[in-house]
C-alpha cells in the first residue's frame, strides 16, 4: 500500500533575553548549578512573577516575521504538573490567548520548489530547570538526583505548525528556515547543541490520497536537524510495519535515542496528564497595543527570504550559493564582510562554503567562534583574485590565519614566500628549461591525438614545473605556456 | 502602656517619656506571661525586637522618626520575615526561614516599627476559627471568664486574639474569603481589608492568589488608617498591585459624616442572622443616622452565590498555589523517600493538614478535565455578577453596612467536624473579595458578652473613607475600647 506522510512540529525556541520571563536572574548558559537562580526562580512561598517585556517584544517580531496575526491580549495560564525540575509544580504558559496567532512560513525546497507551512500559533511560556544524571551521594553514601534550576524560567515560544509537510525532508527544512528567521531576528541564538532550539514532531500516515489523518505519535525533544531526520524516518517506518501488518497506531508520546536509532514509547493518550490549565491569578492579561506592534516592526532586521533575493541581485550568486549564504544571518553577515573586503562575491561565496566551513565543522565551531574574521578572509581572496597567491598558496595562507601564526594576509604571504610569480619571461624561461629535461614525455604528447589525453598528459610537466619555480609559479599562466609551446 | 493605641504610644515615644526598647520590654515581658492563654503566636522574636528597638530609639534620637518608629507590633506568619522562620501554620512549613522580606515586611522595616514575632493562623490561612494551625488553636479573649474556650475566628485568629488581649497594640492580617474581618468581629477590635491591588502580595505566601489581600488589625480606625500608610502603595514585584497614589489615611478620619448614603443589603438580613445579632447591627446603624448619614435597603441579588462561587475558585487557585510545596527544595520532607512518588505522596500528606488537603481535592477536582466549565469558569461568570451588583449598589450609596459574621465567637470544637456549617462563618464576607472591594469591621456590641462586628464596605480605593465612617462611630461608641476579662 502506498502511504502519505503527515507530519507536524512543535518547535521550542529559547528566547535571547538578558533576563528570565518573570524574574532578575541571567539567563546566561553554562553557569555553576543554580546561581542563576533567585527566590522567584526557586518559588520560595509568597514570590511572584513580573512579566519581561523583551519576551513579549520578540515574541510580537517573531510573529510579525511569519506573517502572523498578532493576539493583542495575551493571557498566561498554569499547566499543572509534579515534576522536581518545575519548582512552582506548574508551567506558566499559554494556551487559549497566545501572543502569536495563525501565521505561515514558506519554505524553498531542494528540487526548487516553495512549501508552505501553516503556523498554528506560538506561545510565551517558561522553561522548565534541568534534572541532573550525574549521580550524587549524601554523607551516608545513598544516591541523590541534582536539581539545576539556572534554566527555570527561561523564556521560550513554542511555535506549533499545522500538520503541512509531507516527508522528512520538508520537516528538515522548515525546521532549517525557522532556525534562520529566529536568528535573522537576533531573537534566539541558535545554538541546538545548548538547546536553544528543540523539537517534538507529529507523526502520522493514511493511505495515499485519503482526506482522513491517521492516529499520530509525537517524539519529544530532538536537539538536531539529523536527528529530527533520522527519528521521523524511524517513526514512518514503525508506523507503517504497524500498519501494514494490519495494526493500530496507538496515540503515544515516544523518545528517540538518536545515538542508536531506537525509540520508545514514553506515554500513551490514557496515561497522559490531565494539566488542570487555568489562568494565571499572578498575572493580568497583557494588553499588546499599536505601538507596541509597529515598535516591534521597526527593529525587525532583515530576514532571510529578503537577504537571498539580495544575495542574488547585488552579488550576483545563483539560486543555491545565495540560499546557503543568506540563510545564517551570522554567515550572512560573515560573507558580507568578505566581499566587502574582497570584491569579488563568486570568490568569497566559494571560499565561504569550501576551506571555511569545512573547518568550522571539523573543528565545531560555530561562525561566531570563527578565528578569522571577514575582512581577513577578504584580504586573502583580493590575493587569490589578483593572482598573487595560488589556490594552494591560498590554503597555507588560511592555514596561518586560523591559527593564528599571524594576522595580516600580506605578510603571510611574504613570510612564506607564497607570491606566485606571474612574470611572463620568467615562466617561459621555465618551461623552456623544463621540457628540454623531457624530451621523450614531449613527444609522447605531441603524437597522441585524444584531445582528452593530451589534456591529462599535460599534467605531468605540471609537477616539475612547479617544483622548477619553488611552487610559485602561477598555475594559469604555465598552463597556458605550456599549451603553447607544445603546439596545441 | 499596654491599653496604648499606636497613636498614643507614638506620641509617649515622641515625647521621650518612654524609649522604644523600654517599651518593646514592657510588652515583650507581657506578651510571654499571658500568651499562655491564647496561643496567638507561633514565634516571639525577642532578640530581634530589642535590636530594632535600639535601632529605632538612635533613629529617633537623629531625628528621623516617622509615626512608628519604636512601635511594637506583630506579623500574622504567612508574611515571609528576611530570618525569621515564616510557616504560614503549617509543618510543611515549620522551620523554614525565608532569606526574604514580603513587602509588608520590608516597609514595616524601613517605618522603624517593631516586630515582636508572628501570630498565630489557621494553616495556609483556611479556616474561620484557627483550629486548622499546626501550632494549636487559638483562644479568644473574650468568654474565657466563663470557663469556655472560644474560637478567635480566622484566619488571621492569632492577630486578632493579640491585638484584643492588648499583647500587641496592632498587627499584619491578610483576607481572603474574611480573615481579617471575621476574626476582627468574634475578637472585639477592628480589621481592615483594602481593595485588592492596594497592598504589596509579594512575600505574603499565597492561598488564592486572585483573593489574597494584606490589610491590617488594630483596636482603632486610626491606627488601622496608620497601618495602612505604611502598607499600601505600588510594588513593581507584584504585578497585580495598582499604580495609584497612595493618601494619608490619618488625613479625612475627622470629616463629618453628614449626608453620608449608607446601603443595607437586604440579602444580608435574613433570618441567617439571629435577632439579637440583628439588633446591634441596627443600633450602630441608628448611630450613624445620628451623625448625619441616611439609610436604605439595596440588593446584592447575587450574594447567595458568593459563598459556593468562591469554594470552587479559591481551592482551584490553591491547588496550584501549594503544589510548590514537595519537598524538593524546602520545607518539610519526609523520611527516607523511596522514590520521587513516594516522596510527593509522603511529603505532602503528612506536611499538610486535613483542612488543607480537602482544599487542595476540591480546587483539584474543580479544574479537572471535564469538570472545568462547569465548575471553575461558572464560578467566574458568578464573580462578574457578583461585582456588577456591587456597582449598581454603588451608584446609589456611598458605603455598605452588614454584620460581619451570622453569629458571635462559638466554642472551639464545635464546627470542627462540619466544614460547611464552618465555611458559612464567610457568608457576609465572601462576595467583597469575589469583587475585590474594601471593607472593614468595627466592634459594634455585644451579644451574651461577645463581640459583635459591625461591616462596612466601600468602593473601589475607598479606604481613606471607610477609616473616616469607623473613626466617626469610634467617636461615638466605645466598644472598641472594651477589654476582655
Amino acid at each position: 500500500m502506498q502511504w502519505d506522510i503527515v507530519i507536524g512540529l512543535e518547535i521550542h525556541v529559547q528566547l535571547a533575553t538578558q533576563t528570565k520571563i518573570f524574574s532578575g536572574s541571567s539567563t546566561a548558559y553554562g553557569a555553576e548549578p543554580n546561581t542563576q537562580a533567585n527566590a522567584v526562580d526557586l518559588a520560595m512561598p509568597g514570590t511572584l512573577p513580573v512579566p519581561n517585556e523583551n519576551a513579549f517584544r520578540y515574541a510580537v517580531m517573531f510573529g510579525l516575521a511569519v506573517n502572523a496575526e498578532i493576539g493583542r491580549r495575551s493571557v498566561f495560564e498554569r499547566k499543572n504538573y509534579f515534576y522536581p525540575d518545575l519548582p512552582k509544580g506548574y508551567q506558566t504558559t499559554q494556551l487559549e490567548q497566545p501572543i502569536v496567532g495563525p501565521g505561515y512560513v514558506d519554505v524553498d525546497l531542494a528540487n526548487g520548489e516553495t512549501k508552505r507551512v501553516r503556523i498554528h500559533h506560538a506561545h510565551l511560556e517558561e522553561d522548565a530547570g534541568k534534572s541532573l544524571h550525574e549521580t550524587f551521594f549524601d554523607e551516608l553514601g545513598h544516591g541523590m538526583s541534582g536539581i539545576d534550576l539556572n534554566r527555570a524560567g527561561t523564556p521560550l515560544i513554542e511555535v506549533v505548525t499545522e500538520p503541512d509537510m509531507n516527508s522528512a525532508e520538508e520537516a528538515v527544512a522548515f525546521a532549517k528556515k525557522l532556525h534562520s528567521i529566529v536568528t535573522s531576528l537576533g531573537i534566539c541564538d541558535g545554538d541546538m547543541s545548548q538547546g536553544s532550539m528543540r523539537f517534538d514532531v507529529n507523526i502520522s500516515l493514511k493511505p495515499k490520497g485519503s482526506d482522513q489523518l491517521g492516529t499520530r505519535t509525537e517524539t519529544k525533544n530532538l536537539n538536531s536537524f539529523r536527528f529530527m531526520e533520522q527519528a521521523i524516518a524511524h517513526e514512518v517506518e514503525r508506523q507503517m510495519d504497524i500498519l501494514e501488518d494490519g495494526g493500530r497506531i496507538i496515540q503515544e508520546t515516544r523518545l528517540y535515542n538518536g545515538d542508536r536509532d531506537e525509540s520508545r514509547s514514553m506515554r500513551t493518550k490514557e496515561e497522559a496528564n490531565d494539566y488542570r490549565y487555568f489562568p494565571c491569578p499572578d498575572l493580568l492579561p497583557v494588553v499588546i497595543d499599536d505601538d507596541f506592534i509597529e515598535d516591534a516592526r521597526q527593529r525587525l532586521p532583515e530576514l532571510p527570504d529578503a537577504r537571498k533575493a539580495r544575495f542574488k541581485e547585488q552579488y550576483g550568486l545563483n539560486d543555491y550559493d545565495a540560499g546557503l549564504l543568506s540563510g545564517d544571518a551570522k554567515l550572512a553577515a560573515f560573507f558580507e564582510e568578505t566581499v566587502e573586503h574582497g570584491k569579488d562575491a563568486k570568490l568569497a561565496a566559494n571560499w565561504i562554503q569550501g576551506e571555511f566551513s569545512a573547518r568550522l565543522n571539523a573543528e565545531e565551531k560555530t561562525v561566531a567562534e570563527s578565528p578569522i574574521t571577514g575582512a581577513q578572509l577578504g584580504d586573502l581572496v583580493v590575493r587569490i583574485a589578483d593572482n598573487t597567491v595560488s589556490s594552494a598558496g591560498a590554503k597555507k595562507v588560511f592555514e596561518a590565519l586560523w591559527t593564528g601564526e599571524n594576522d595580516n594576509v600580506d605578510a603571510i604571504i611574504d613570510a612564506k614566500g607564497l607570491k606566485q610569480v606571474s612574470d611572463t619571461g620568467a615562466l617561459e624561461a621555465m618551461v623552456d628549461e623544463v621540457l628540454a629535461g623531457m624530451p621523450d614525455q614531449v613527444a609522447q604528447y605531441q603524437n597522441e591525438e585524444d584531445p582528452k589525453k593530451r589534456k591529462k598528459m599535460l599534467g605531468g610537466f605540471m609537477g616539475p614545473l612547479m617544483k622548477a619555480s619553488k611552487g610559485q609559479g602561477n598555475p594559469k599562466l604555465f598552463n597556458e605556456i605550456l599549451v603553447e609551446k607544445l603546439g596545441g | 502602656m499596654h491599653n496604648k493605641s499606636v497613636a498614643e504610644l507614638s506620641r509617649e515615644l515622641e515625647s521621650g517619656k518612654i524609649s522604644s526598647v523600654e517599651l518593646t520590654q514592657q510588652f515583650l515581658d507581657r506578651l510571654k506571661q499571658e500568651d499562655g492563654k491564647y496561643n496567638s503566636f507561633i514565634t516571639i522574636t525577642e532578640e530581634q525586637a530589642l535590636a530594632e528597638a535600639k535601632a529605632a530609639d538612635e533613629l529617633r534620637a537623629a531625628g528621623k522618626a516617622t509615626a512608628w518608629t519604636g512601635v511594637p507590633f506583630a506579623h500574622k506568619d504567612i508574611f515571609c520575615t528576611n530570618g525569621v522562620r515564616t510557616t504560614c501554620g503549617s509543618k510543611m512549613l515549620e522551620n523554614f526561614v525565608p532569606p526574604y522580606d514580603a513587602t509588608v515586611t520590608e516597609k514595616f522595616r524601613q517605618a522603624g516599627a517593631v516586630c515582636l514575632g508572628k501570630t498565630n493562623m489557621d494553616e495556609f490561612a483556611m479556616g474561620s476559627s484557627n483550629e486548622s494551625s499546626y501550632f494549636g488553636a487559638v483562644t479568644n479573649p473574650w468568654g474565657l471568664s466563663s470557663g469556655e474556650k472560644r474560637v478567635p475566628g480566622g484566619s488571621s485568629g492569632g492577630s486578632a486574639a493579640a491585638v484584643a488581649a492588648r499583647l500587641v497594640p496592632a498587627a499584619t492580617a491578610t483576607d481572603t474569603g474574611g480573615s481579617i474581618r471575621q476574626p476582627a468581629a468574634l475578637c472585639g477590635v477592628t480589621g481592615l481589608k483594602p481593595t485588592y491591588g492596594r497592598v504589596s502580595r509579594y512575600g505574603m505566601i499565597a492561598f488564592a492568589s486572585s483573593l489574597d489581600q494584606g490589610g491590617s488589625m488594630a483596636r482603632t480606625a486610626e491606627d488601622n488608617a496608620l497601618m495602612l500608610n505604611v502598607m499600601a502603595g505600588f510594588d513593581p514585584k507584584d504585578s497585580t498591585s495598582i499604580d495609584r497614589e497612595v493618601p494619608d489615611y490619618t488625613a479625612t478620619l475627622n470629616e463629618p459624616l453628614k449626608g453620608l448614603k449608607i446601603g443595607l443589603p437586604k440579602e444580608y438580613f435574613t433570618d441567617q442572622l439571629s435577632p439579637a445579632m440583628e439588633e446591634q447591627v441596627r443600633n450602630a446603624v441608628k448611630e450613624y443616622e445620628k451623625l448625619g448619614a441616611t439609610v436604605k435597603e439595596v440588593s446584592l441579588p447575587n450574594a447567595k452565590l458568593a459563598i459556593a462561587a468562591y469554594y470552587v475558585i479559591a481551592p482551584a487557585e490553591a491547588s496550584a498555589n501549594l503544589s510548590r510545596f514537595d519537598g524538593v527544595r524546602y520545607g518539610y520532607r519526609c523520611e527516607d523517600p523511596k522514590d520521587l512518588m513516594d516522596m510527593y505522596t509522603r511529603t505532602r500528606a503528612e506536611g499538610f493538614g486535613a483542612e488543607v488537603k480537602r482544599r487542595i481535592l476540591v480546587g483539584t477536582y474543580a479544574l479537572s478535565h471535564g469538570y472545568y466549565d462547569a465548575y471553575y469558569l461558572k464560578a467566574q461568570k458568578v464573580r462578574r455578577l457578583i461585582q456588577q451588583d456591587f456597582a449598581n449598589a454603588f451608584k446609589e450609596v456611598d458605603v455598605l453596612m452588614s454584620p460581619t459574621s451570622p453569629s458571635p465567637a462559638f466554642v472551639q470544637g464545635e464546627k470542627t467536624n462540619d466544614p460547611v456549617t464552618m465555611y458559612l462563618e464567610d457568608i457576609f464576607t465572601i462576595a467583597i473579595n469575589l469583587a475585590g472591594l474594601p471593607a472593614m469591621s468595627v466592634p459594634a456590641g455585644f451579644v451574651d458578652g461577645l463581640p459583635v462586628g459591625l461591616q462596612i464596605i466601600g468602593d473601589y480605593f475607598a479606604e481613606a473613607r471607610l477609616l473616616n465612617a469607623a473613626h466617626q462611630f469610634q467617636q461615638v461608641t466605645d466598644w472598641h475600647q472594651r477589654e476582655p476579662k
